[in-house]
């Protein structure tokens, strides 16, 4: 394998956990919801999969648990957020200090021990394909997935029935709930499904980023995608050009320390925090496509007049 | 079955006292219920946990060494949330100020005067606030989400000590580990008594006071207040929103970068890799748990130490993870946000039947 394809693949496996995680997130916030838990759910999802798949010895158990992990996380954020009414900034939050934490007590038995590596689906002939063969058909199934999501999302939101009811309910709840549609049920939907991605994406960083368990392992990726959604402007297909912007930036620390250039490795590090500031601080430029397609109405709380 | 919220008239103000209250007894029952779990004794384990560290003079001692940064850190951040503005990197501008302060130690290593000290507490306290004043500036020049870049500039911020740690203000006669020179004498926090209590607890209750004097008798604490419970009728009063984001931001990140200098020139006594079990983010917790009271704070803080210590006690005592304690103090939050519903709604829980008859 040569240089240019292992740069490749390794900004693929950087950037996958990004896109999952803001895709997801996306279709919660089109819905008037901010989960600010991405985070935790996140962190939840890597430590019941790494769990999962190293006590079955299936990766694809562990793949179902993280999903799981993610989806049970951001139930518990939709039952305070829709049924209690909380402060939707507060309880995300909290869903990320106590991911935080319950992963790091979950996770202390898993520490150490060698992981289950999702590994690359092999076709013969078109993987072994000389320089595009294991960059277009050698990836694992989420990096698919996540491709594949981007393309159901962009479809589902802007063409089909769901779509509407989303961003209806998400656009004005007042107005959705008028017409007959349970704003309610729509949002713990949209929620349960950031959910799901968000707990896909931890799954990814444990089972194939780096196949083992380290405590905070998500190291702010969580609140990346959040910032990746904003970058975005709301819009999927945006979030993937975002997500591999923020991939490569990600990886390519590692590289310019592999080139020997003498910057401290901390700086280096330090990069794809500052690079996300500086996305937020761009995106301001852009204000009509911002307005045009912010949620109006994100982060309230819906109570239906009785 | 089906959960029906009504809301009522007027804020309940029985329920803004019993809230927090009934969020720790749920929090202690779960929590028994998860060491029954773990198959120990809930009476014994939630006896070590949340008693114990108040039985000894040691460990209320070793209470008071951990309330004072949490205090310090949840009083800013409680003035921060009533204006509605959402610093949530404190644990940021604690390191800062803490490197601030330390710069003293590290580049005068023989200068001894009382000066000194004053000198670290300033800096480390204006290190802090011009972290915080980061955030408050994309916010008010760009709109740029202070949610979002006061936490990624907690990673900067670490990244930052670690480099210095390692590298530049690394101890020459240190053997190589990344730690700072050793602070010694007007380098390091006068003690209170003969334990490990120092100054930096006297640090917070002061604050306590004034933050709470400002709130309740000031015209600054007013327009915090107005500002964030209406930023429009704010307007109206010719409250400026953009002052309140700075002032709080700076407000907060100051008492954090404060609360850093304390640490290091405290109990550490000198820089390390990692200079704070998370301070910055349980400050958080301890600020909603306090109702975004100062006052009420300082009684959020002595409970949040009662985690970490009883975290650390339970470790050794009944050989679980000392990581129980982050899930109280998650869980904690969630429940207290779930309770604070009954401050504004009226719970009711109807049978479906009657649900769907009343729909």
């Amino acid at each position: 394998m040569g240089a240019f394809e292992a740069v490749i693949l390794t900004i693929i496996t950087a950037s996958t956990p990004l896109l999952l995680a803001a895709i997801g997130e996306l279709v919660t916030e089109r819905a008037g919801v901010l989960n600010l838990g991405v985070e935790g759910m996140m962190i939840m999802g890597a430590v019941c999969g790494f769990a999962a798949a190293y006590t079955t010895g299936s990766p694809i158990f562990g793949v179902g648990a993280g999903l799981l992990g993610g989806v049970g996380m951001s139930l518990l954020f939709a039952f305070l957020t829709q049924t209690l009414m909380t402060s939707q900034v507060a309880t995300g939050l909290a869903l990320t200090l106590l991911g935080l934490g319950l992963s790091g007590l979950i996770g202390e038995a898993f520490t150490g021990l060698p992981g289950v590596k999702l590994g690359p689906i092999d076709i013969p002939f078109l993987t072994d394909l000389p320089f595009v063969g294991s960059i277009l058909f050698g990836q694992d199934i989420l990096v698919y997935f996540s491709f594949a999501l981007v393309a159901i999302v962009t479809y589902m939101l802007f063409r089909t029935r769901t779509g509407l009811i989303i961003n209806a309910v998400g656009g004005n709840h007042h107005s959705a709930h008028a017409l007959g549609y349970d704003v309610v049920k729509v949002r713990y939907a949209c929620i349960a499904f950031g959910g799901a991605c968000s707990g896909l994406a931890g799954a990814y960083l444990s089972l194939v980023y780096t196949p083992q368990w380290i405590e905070n392992m998500s190291s702010g990726r969580g609140w990346i995608a959040l910032a990746l959604v904003a970058f975005s402007s709301w819009l999927p297909r945006r979030v993937l050009v975002g997500a591999y912007l923020f991939g490569t930036v990600w990886i390519m620390g590692l590289y310019v320390q592999a080139l020997g250039v003498a910057i401290p490795a901390q700086l280096l590090s330090s990069l794809p925090y500052l690079v996300t500031i500086t996305a937020l601080i761009m995106m301001s430029g852009d204000k009509t496509l911002t307005k045009v397609n912010t949620p109006a109405c994100i982060g309230q709380p819906f109570a239906p007049e009785r | 079955m089906k959960i029906i919220l009504e809301k009522r008239i007027e804020h309940s103000r029985v329920m803004a006292l019993l809230s927090p209250l009934l969020a720790i007894a749920i929090t202690v029952v779960i929590g028994g219920i998860i060491f029954a779990s773990l198959g120990l004794d809930p009476a014994e384990a939630l006896y070590v946990y949340f008693v114990e560290p108040v039985t000894t003079l040691w460990s209320i001692e070793e209470l008071i060494v951990k309330a004072a940064p949490l205090v310090l850190i949840g009083a800013g951040l409680a003035i921060c949330y009533s204006a509605n503005v959402w610093n949530i990197g404190a644990e940021g501008q604690l390191t800062i100020g803490a490197l601030f302060g330390s710069a003293i130690p590290v580049y005068f290593t023989t200068w001894q005067s009382p000066l000194t000290l004053v000198v670290m507490l300033v800096l480390g306290g204006f290190g802090g606030a011009l972290f915080a004043a980061i955030p408050a500036a994309l916010k008010n020049r760009f709109g740029a989400n202070e949610i979002l870049t006061s936490l990624m500039l907690v990673y900067v911020a670490q990244l930052l000590l670690d480099w210095l740690v390692r590298g530049p203000w690394r101890d020459p006669q240190g053997y190589n580990f990344p730690q700072s020179v050793p602070f010694e004498g007007w380098q390091q926090l006068p003690l209170l008594g003969e334990g490990r209590v120092h100054i930096g607890a006297i640090f917070a209750v002061m604050a306590v006071i004034v933050l709470a004097i400002m709130m309740g008798r000031s015209l600054r604490g007013f327009e915090i207040r107005v500002v964030g419970n209406s930023p429009r009728a704010g307007a109206f009063a010719g409250f400026h929103q953009k002052r309140v984001v700075w002032f709080t931001f700076m407000l907060s990140g100051a008492l954090a970068g404060l609360a850093g200098i304390c640490e290091v020139a405290g109990p550490s006594g000198e820089l390390q890799p990692s200079i704070s079990p998370g301070y910055g983010f349980t400050a958080i917790i301890v600020a909603f748990l306090g109702r975004l009271n100062p006052i009420g704070v300082l009684f959020a803080g002595f409970l949040l130490a009662i985690s970490y210590l009883g975290g650390e006690a339970a470790q050794v005592e009944l050989g679980i993870s000392d990581k129980t304690a982050q899930v109280f103090q998650g869980m904690l939050l969630f429940f207290i946000l779930a309770c604070d519903t009954m401050i504004l709604y009226r719970i009711k829980i109807v049978s479906g039947r009657s649900a769907s008859a009343k729909a």
